[in-house]
């Protein structure tokens, strides 16, 4: 059951990257445009294939599987099939970093800036959770540090927009928080690639004491879980993760609600399959999410984050609406 | 020695003492039924001697380190959590995770030890069924099919028979029983005196922070001991089917 899920979210991604190498307002012909990659045998065509397309569709994959396994790992980890990656604080603490770049002018100065103060902030946000519900603390004291850290930086953010000197500023900063692929170099595909490759690496190791945690913490612990290390390597995880994702890309919201949620139930509801499964079905959704952005709207910068959400929320309400039916909620 | 040995034990919560200086020795092949009344402490000693708690003293099993112990005693909390709708096979099969190398799938053996966990309490017929969709008393079944699957020296229950019919209660009794008597050390806490009489081979009885009683159950299961521990008088009768331990009223 699982492996066949596997095989064929695999095959969805790379056909989804190609197609997403494919989309986009060049207009190139599709032999053109992959000879073009492959081969570098065309100037312009080149430029835009390996400069402007590839570090995007490398982004949507990056990004979705960050956001994806995240929220299976935090879904496993509390045993509560509404955690999601944002829970902790990550993404609003990098969202806050990324803002105040923005708003300094820092982000003009050089083009890594900006998602460097976004993991700064993600980094400051895990430092503050971590002292808060350390290696003692259980998972409701993890919950409660993750949404006071979330409300304290979006306080922080709303104060930045709100002393904004001008209107230009506030809109560049409203336009970034939203999400979007669009612009990305190669740049920022090396930015995110490690911490997002070291946080996979981390939460996949950890598929078997999500498992035993079905059974509850006390269960867990006596069948050889280390519960403040699991907790250590989870929030660690999921920060290198979201932080990443989001210093690239902003705040990019549903996807590590959402795609746990769809695939459970082919997954058998095994925690431990579930976190590759649901790596590569966010990467599927935000392949799709990306790939719609460009076709639905292709004169306006239609922004990821936003069709994310537009989607993903009435996809979320179905599906409580079908679980409740069947009794399972 | 594997089984269970308290030494000087004591497990506070905030400033006073739940459990003082208690010292226990059980060994393989005992059935012990933990008794008390509610509050006794009955769910803390065993949990403080399973290193989920802190205490003060010793306790054999929380001195090992904790892939040890989770190969040394299997441990079914009271609460029945099953967070996911896994199938009833998958969930007992979570009971050999101790026993799987990193990485490692499970072998022959521990799909042995899974299929007689499902035929000791009789799930056959429930292999694929979803666990979270089941009764009460059926969950409370595949819990304890799970920590049999764990396959270890110690087995440790928190009420296990709280909330199944009387055939199932029996059933499971005999079926603990059958576990001590192939050399395992079984420690069961329990509240039906009925049960515990018949089917433990010693009972120990919690009261106000120490150890009332210790004894096999005709020695332990005494009028003066039900009335001082736990308020009630008791028909106990000797008869053909083992010792009967009926409470008849309370005192007071």
């Amino acid at each position: 059951m699982g492996r066949g899920l596997v095989a064929g979210l695999l095959a969805l991604v790379a056909g989804l990257f190609a197609a997403s190498l494919l989309v986009g307002p060049a207009g190139l012909a599709p032999v053109q445009a992959l000879s073009a990659l492959i081969w570098g045998d065309a100037l312009a065509e080149t430029l835009v294939m390996r400069e402007i397309r590839l570090p995007r569709a490398i982004l949507a994959v990056l990004v979705g599987a960050a956001l994806g396994l995240a929220g299976a790992a935090m879904q496993g980890y509390l045993r509560n099939p509404l955690a999601e990656p944002g829970l902790i604080g990550v993404s609003g603490s990098a969202a806050l970093g990324a803002v105040l770049a923005l708003q300094t002018g820092l982000a003009a100065a050089h083009v890594l800036a900006l998602p460097f103060a976004a993991l700064s902030g993600a980094v400051l946000a895990v430092l503050i959770i971590l002292a808060l519900a350390g290696p003692r603390g259980g998972s409701i004291t993890l919950i409660l540090a993750g949404i006071a850290v979330s409300a304290l930086a979006g306080a922080l953010t709303s104060l930045v927009l709100n002393l904004s000197p001008n209107p230009f500023a506030a809109s560049e900063i409203v336009f970034w928080m939203m999400g979007s692929l669009q612009d990305r170099s190669m740049t920022h595909v090396w930015l995110a690639a490690p911490f997002i490759g070291l946080g996979a690496v981390v939460l996949l190791a950890q598929g078997r004491k999500f498992d035993a945690l079905t059974l509850g913490e006390d269960a867990a612990v006596s069948m050889g879980v280390h519960l403040g290390r699991l907790r250590l390597t989870l929030v660690l995880g999921v920060a290198s993760m979201v932080g990443a994702a989001t210093a690239v890309a902003g705040a990019i919201g549903f996807v590590g609600l959402v795609v746990p949620h769809i695939l459970r139930p082919l997954v058998g509801a095994r925690p431990s399959v579930l976190l590759p499964a649901s790596a590569l079905g966010g990467a599927v959704l935000v392949l799709m999410a990306d790939i719609a952005v460009r076709v639905i709207l292709p004169t306006r910068d239609l922004k990821l984050g936003v069709l994310t959400a537009i989607v993903g929320a009435p996809l979320f309400l179905h599906l409580i609406y079908k679980t409740r039916a069947q009794g399972q909620l | 020695m594997t089984g269970l040995t308290l030494t000087d034990f004591s497990v506070a919560r905030g400033p006073c003492d739940v459990l003082r200086d208690i010292s226990l020795s059980i060994g393989p092949g005992e059935c012990v039924g933990l008794l008390g009344p509610n509050g006794a402490g009955k769910t803390t000693l065993m949990r403080g001697a399973l290193g989920l708690m802190k205490h003060r003293g010793r306790s054999s099993l929380s001195d090992l380190p904790l892939q040890t112990r989770a190969k040394t005693v299997a441990w079914l909390p009271q609460a029945r959590e099953i967070a996911w709708p896994v199938s009833v096979e998958t969930l007992i099969a979570l009971g050999r995770l101790p026993h799987l190398a990193p990485g490692a799938k499970p072998s022959t053996a521990d799909q042995a030890a899974i299929d007689s966990a499902i035929a000791r309490m009789g799930l056959e017929g429930f292999r694929d069924r979803i666990a979270t969709q089941l009764s009460g008393g059926e969950q409370a079944r595949v819990l304890i099919a799970r920590a049999l699957a764990q396959a270890t020296p110690v087995l440790m229950v928190d009420e296990p028979a709280a909330g199944l019919d009387p055939a199932h209660q029996i059933t499971l009794m005999q079926t603990l029983a059958t576990e001590a008597t192939g050399g395992r050390c079984v420690i069961t806490s329990m509240h039906d005196l009925g049960l515990a009489a018949r089917f433990c081979t010693r009972l120990v009885v919690l009261s106000r922070g120490g150890v009332a009683a210790d004894g096999p159950p005709h020695r332990v299961l005494t009028p003066e001991m039900l009335a001082d521990v736990f308020q009630i008088r008791a028909h106990i009768a000797q008869t053909e089917h083992g010792p009967i331990v009926q409470p008849v009223g309370v005192i007071g």
